[in-house]
């Protein structure tokens, strides 16, 4: 059964929480989740079925079944996690299974945009940096680490790396408006003005032949 | 349409378009908020993903297909949102009506809850996936916020050789740029041979540039993109469509433009092309063997191992002869009329080889019609092929479209990750739709240039 949870709400300064590990390049979102999953009309049930195949694969020892990571919340990945389909189920099952924060070498670009869609920033650092703390944490597993957002650090105690979030998401997470729908709604003038503008919506009568 | 806080520019949506699997969670959301959908004749909507592809009629025997048909029909009714449903005529694959309706056109931007609408950006529009929240965005505000993409112009001298097709093309672009060589560009592919290609081959370029990690294709509208066009369901008619030339020519890249990265390629060297492995730039062309761990790029070891065990491929042996069980035809990637003409080619006056299961789904119900106009459905039948309903089927098998065990599939589709095909241990190449009907025949990988000098004997 999936734990019960909070979902990001707000500002989101800082994550604190056991990590996680799941190593390899591209892994994609019909890994992450695959598409009969996908049969459903509400994001509510998707936590249990995260990784659902690699997890049956591995019979239990996936590190999403490992005891001592059923706590975790805070996800390390290598490069390219995410790439393939723009499924915001991929996000919302790594949510509902309770990650709160990404950090990894590099992500695919909508997966990304749908994590801070959902309040789940997405850091980055070099390859090295990916792996020293992947293997910190398979060592360690219990250890506690903060991810703080405005200092751009990860750190748990003898231990502190720098890490990345481009500025714009940096913003949105310390201001809590990375739920955007409000402000793109506010814009109602400027919408109404392109609607009249834009030559496809206007039968193309302004254009000169 | 303005800049927003944290740097991303509120961009205008022309045409939002939804389908089933993306959009429930949209309305949910927008129904909790108290919001309304904002310009409701901008968004269209069609079902794709799971339907089924033997029989579709209602209900459908499973009923979370069936819910979330009905789900969308729902929300479509009670926000003024049209649908091209099942039986309308026009139903298919989203990236496949879109077009054919005329609703993408030049200089558009173009959103849908879809990683492939990338496939739109053949007619010089910007077009790009978006996930659930943004589909709610939309929904809500006919606008979305995005940040600017750098532009790589992909150019390609020559012409393809005979026997090689718009999907090799993109194939060789991956396995050449990686499948994130594209993450934060656009891909704006140019030059003598795009320039060759008909609207649905360019279609089929754009559609991958996702899987190479660019969320947008580009190419620029030209006089194949305005004929193709004409006369369509929602291009513009009489005094407005030469307006609508004049306004879409003036959209193309100037001669002079300056782009962020240019690479060249030359296309007449390409040959079909075939993946091996479990990521889209794991291709290699048909005259090439798997490739040995040394030859590859340190970063690609990790996933190339993985890959060989997965595939149960042996590193050093060649692609052609590998055997096949399954083939399938079809998808937003290679699902159009001249996608299944090619493939007829070849099929035409052979027998699918024994023990191969092969299966033709055209991409819309209008793909349907005039393949069976010219008589497709009964070549491909009489050469072995079943012949289904338009869906997306076997590219995702949201559907009953499975393949089963560790069945290995010859797939003219988009994606051959790990359990993409509905099994989680049933594997994928992918290839062009002539050297998928080629594979049928033999039952197992081979050059369809072969097929095509043998005809031209």
């Amino acid at each position: 059964m999936c734990k019960k949870l909070q979902f990001p709400e707000g500002k989101i300064k800082k994550i604190i929480g056991q990590c996680i590990t799941i190593t390899g390049d591209d892994i994609d979102t019909d890994r992450i989740i695959p598409a009969r999953f996908l049969k459903c009309v509400s994001f509510n049930n998707l936590g249990d079925q995260v990784f659902a195949d690699d997890r049956e694969e591995l019979k239990g020892s996936h590190p999403f079944d490992q005891e001592q990571n059923k706590n975790a919340s805070i996800l390390i990945v290598n490069d390219n996690f995410g790439c393939g389909s723009s499924r915001e189920h991929a996000p919302q099952a790594l949510m509902r299974w309770g990650i709160r924060g990404i950090i990894g070498e590099s992500f695919a670009e909508i997966f990304y945009g749908n994590c801070i869609s959902l309040g789940i920033p997405c850091a980055t650092s070099d390859k090295r940096t990916i792996q020293n703390i992947q293997k910190n944490i398979l060592t360690r597993p219990e250890r506690i680490w903060e991810l703080k957002i405005k200092e751009l650090s990860f750190h748990s105690k003898g231990f502190n790396y720098k890490i990345k979030i481009e500025n714009g998401p940096l913003e949105m997470f310390q201001t809590g408006r990375w739920d955007g729908t409000s402000q793109l709604v506010a814009q109602t003038e400027k919408l109404n003005k392109k609607l009249k503008t834009l030559p496809y919506l206007n039968h193309f009568k302004d254009v000169k032949l | 349409m303005t800049d927003l806080p944290g740097g991303s520019t509120q961009l205008f949506v022309g045409l939002h378009l939804i389908h089933e699997v993306t959009s429930p969670q949209a309305f949910a959301a927008l129904e909790d908020k108290g919001l309304k959908v904002m310009c409701p004749e901008r968004t269209i909507a069609t079902v794709d993903h799971i339907v089924p592809t033997v029989t579709q009629e209602r209900p459908f025997s499973d009923p979370l297909a069936e819910e979330m048909l009905a789900t969308l029909e729902i929300n479509c009714e009670n926000h003024g949102i049209h649908l091209y449903g099942l039986g309308s005529g026009s139903q298919g694959i989203v990236h496949v009506i879109a077009p054919e309706l005329g609703l993408t056109q030049p200089g558009m931007t173009v959103a849908c809850g879809d990683s492939h609408t990338s496939t739109h950006g053949a007619f010089g529009a910007i077009a790009f996936g978006i996930g659930t929240s943004q589909v709610r965005d939309v929904l809500a505000s006919q606008s979305l916020a995005m940040n600017k993409l750098k532009v790589r112009r992909l150019l390609f001298e020559g012409e393809l050789n005979q026997g090689v097709y718009a999907k090799d093309l993109i194939l060789h672009v991956i396995r050449t740029l990686g499948v994130k060589g594209g993450v934060g560009y656009a891909y704006e592919f140019a030059g003598p041979a795009i320039e060759k290609l008909s609207m649905e081959e360019r279609m089929t370029i754009c559609n991958m540039a996702i899987e190479g990690g660019a969320r947008c294709g580009y190419i620029n509208p030209d006089q194949i993109t305005f004929d193709y066009l004409k006369s369509r369901k929602y291009s513009p008619k009489n005094h407005q469509w030469g307006k609508a030339i004049s306004w879409w020519s003036d959209l193309s890249s100037s001669e002079d433009a300056i782009f962020d990265d240019e690479i060249t390629f030359n296309a007449t060297n390409i040959e079909p092309t075939v993946t091996w492995g479990i990521t889209p730039g794991q291709g290699i062309g048909i005259s090439e063997s798997i490739p040995l761990p040394k030859t590859l790029e340190s970063s690609e070891r990790f996933i190339a191992e993985e890959a060989y065990k997965y595939m149960n491929l042996k590193a050093g042996n060649p692609i052609s002869g590998v055997p096949i069980d399954v083939c399938f035809i079809g998808s937003c990637t290679n699902g159009r009329l001249s996608d299944l003409k090619a493939a007829a080619q070849i099929a035409k006056g052979h027998k699918v080889a024994n023990g191969v299961k092969a299966f033709v789904v055209p991409g819309s119900e209008k793909v349907a019609k005039a393949a069976k106009k010219e008589g497709l459905d009964k070549l491909f039948q009489e050469a072995g092929f079943e012949w289904r309903e338009p869906g997306c089927s076997m590219c995702l098998a949201m559907n009953p479209d499975k393949l089963e065990g560790s069945q290995i599939s010859a797939s003219s589709s988009n994606r051959n990750f790990k359990g993409r095909q509905g099994s989680a241990s049933g594997r994928t190449l992918l290839m062009s739709p002539a050297m998928v009907a080629a594979a049928a025949i033999k039952g197992h990988v081979t050059d369809v240039r072969d097929f095509i000098n043998k005809q031209n004997q």
